[in-house]
């Protein structure tokens, strides 16, 4: 546990000390980059493109979730539905994200709504990739209880689905959320009125690197803190009956 | 105390798709209540099937089970003990109880525990439960179901001697309370030496019956000699048979 709070410290270091051997605008050292993340935290700015950051991130988790959660266990359980789909599904997982963004932004605009579509649809083929896999490998033997103790279905999916399928959906969300987090910032970099990438980008513009890494400082500690906060405990929580948890 | 239902098996025919003899053929069987039997052969014989049948979870076959009358699938269910214990590994030993039949109760599911040694477990996970203590809550599921009707599918096998024999003396325990009728599958003659009223040896394609053997003394009452005996005397219709 002390080694995890260790690695930070670390990489503070490395950075402290590659920017006194390497000394220039263009590298700043961290203490310049705290400086910085204070002065945009107190003037206001950083907080407002932080909160339309993540309320676009977590627009669009909700919505890929609950959809590609849905079609998965659709995929899933039907083998018809899983042959007629399987190259959408396929043709989704490769598709570019940038591709999918230009088209969204292209045909609605440059609006809200085209970034979170943007980010929906890169994410929904992931999301119904892992949640089929879960489904196919529901136990036949729960499957066998539930008929021998004629459990209703609701019970049944109360007890014997929702947590078969549980680890799924929480590697899918994981995995979703590493993805939402790089390609929301990507396409408001692309095109947008306001958020982290957008601001990275006019920082871009200036080469003012000292701001690009307040920001990105910032969003990584958002970040870990949803991690360690939320996903984390949550995890934790739920598959709590697993003794191979360390 | 509960006395246990009459069975009536009566099965014209069970085929698997595909297969060219039938499993079953004009296979007629009386269960009396409150009785013990244990159905005795080889795997693949049918005995494995033949319990789903009653339990009413394959309905794909010719002929009739009935359970005091009633058609096997209309019945109450039975309480069905898996050959692995086949507890949800997400839910407690308490809840594994609870959730096969919503009526049960918190005080009715600790109870059940306690009657089968396992006072203290309630809240353990399946997976920090050992083998044998997996099998007694199993056990004590199949009674929360129906403490008058159990079926038991090879409930002893993949456990240690000394499990083996733990798990039967709580099973003796309950048969000897609640006077269920229970039906067993085993392919150990010992199994039905030690704790059935009666044995049905199968063997065959389709299987038949080549031995229906009423064991006594009771029980409960059986030396280890004894014991020993009637496994030796089932031995040589098993080995007949195979």
């Amino acid at each position: 546990m002390r080694w995890e709070f260790a690695s930070p410290i670390l990489l503070l270091v490395v950075w402290q000390v590659l920017a006194m051997l390497f000394p220039g605008r263009l590298f700043p050292t961290p203490i310049a980059v705290a400086i910085e993340l204070w002065t945009d935290i107190v003037d206001g700015k950083l907080i407002a493109d932080m909160a339309k950051t993540l309320r676009r991130a977590a627009i669009s988790f909700t919505i890929a979730m609950a959809l590609g959660t849905a079609i998965g266990i659709l995929f899933g359980r039907s083998r018809f539905v899983d042959r007629l789909f399987s190259t959408w599904v396929i043709v989704g997982l490769n598709l570019p994200a940038v591709v999918i963004a230009i088209v969204l932004y292209i045909w609605l605009g440059l609006n809200e709504l085209s970034i979170i579509l943007a980010v929906i649809v890169n994410k929904v083929p992931l999301v119904v990739t892992t949640i089929r896999e879960g489904v196919r490998s529901f136990s036949t033997d729960y499957d066998e209880l539930a008929l021998a103790f004629r459990m209703p279905f609701r019970r049944r999916l109360r007890l014997v689905f929702v947590p078969q399928l549980t680890p799924y959906v929480l590697a899918a969300a994981r995995t979703g959320l590493a993805l939402i987090w790089k390609i929301v910032l990507v396409f408001e970099v692309l095109g947008s009125d306001g958020g982290v990438g957008f601001r990275i980008n006019t920082m871009f513009q200036f080469f003012d690197i000292t701001g690009i890494l307040a920001y990105t400082t910032a969003f990584i500690v958002v970040v870990l803190v949803f991690e360690y906060w939320v996903m984390r405990p949550l995890e934790h929580y739920v598959l709590r009956w697993r003794t191979d948890r360390g | 105390m509960a006395d246990g239902p009459r069975l009536n098996i009566d099965v014209d025919e069970k085929r698997f798709p595909g297969s060219a003899a039938p499993l079953l053929a004009n296979f007629h069987v009386t269960i009396a209540p409150s009785q013990v039997v244990a159905l005795v052969g080889p795997s693949g014989v049918g005995k494995s099937s033949l319990l789903r049948m009653i339990a009413g979870i394959d309905d794909a076959y010719a002929g009739t089970i009935t359970i005091d009358g009633q058609a096997a699938g209309a019945a109450p269910p039975a309480g069905f003990v898996f050959q692995d214990s086949r507890l949800l590994p997400w839910l407690t030993a308490l809840d594994n109880i609870r959730a096969v039949r919503e009526q049960t109760t918190e005080a009715e599911a600790r109870e059940l525990l306690a009657r089968v040694g396992l006072a203290g477990s309630e809240n353990a996970y399946p997976a920090q439960l050992s083998g044998g203590m997996q099998r007694r809550v199993a056990l004590a599921r199949a009674f929360s179901v129906n403490p008058r009707l159990l079926l038991l599918d090879e409930p002893f096998v993949s456990l240690d001697a000394h499990l083996v024999a733990g798990v039967q003396r709580v099973f003796l325990d309950l048969v000897r309370d609640t006077r269920p009728t229970a039906i067993l599958v085993t392919h150990l003659p010992e199994d039905a030496a030690k704790i059935a009223d009666r044995a049905i040896v199968l063997d065959g394609r389709p299987a038949r019956i080549a031995a229906d053997i009423e064991l006594t003394p009771a029980p409960d009452s059986r030396s280890a000699e004894q014991v020993r005996a009637l496994a030796h005397a089932l031995s040589n219709y098993d080995e007949a048979t195979t």
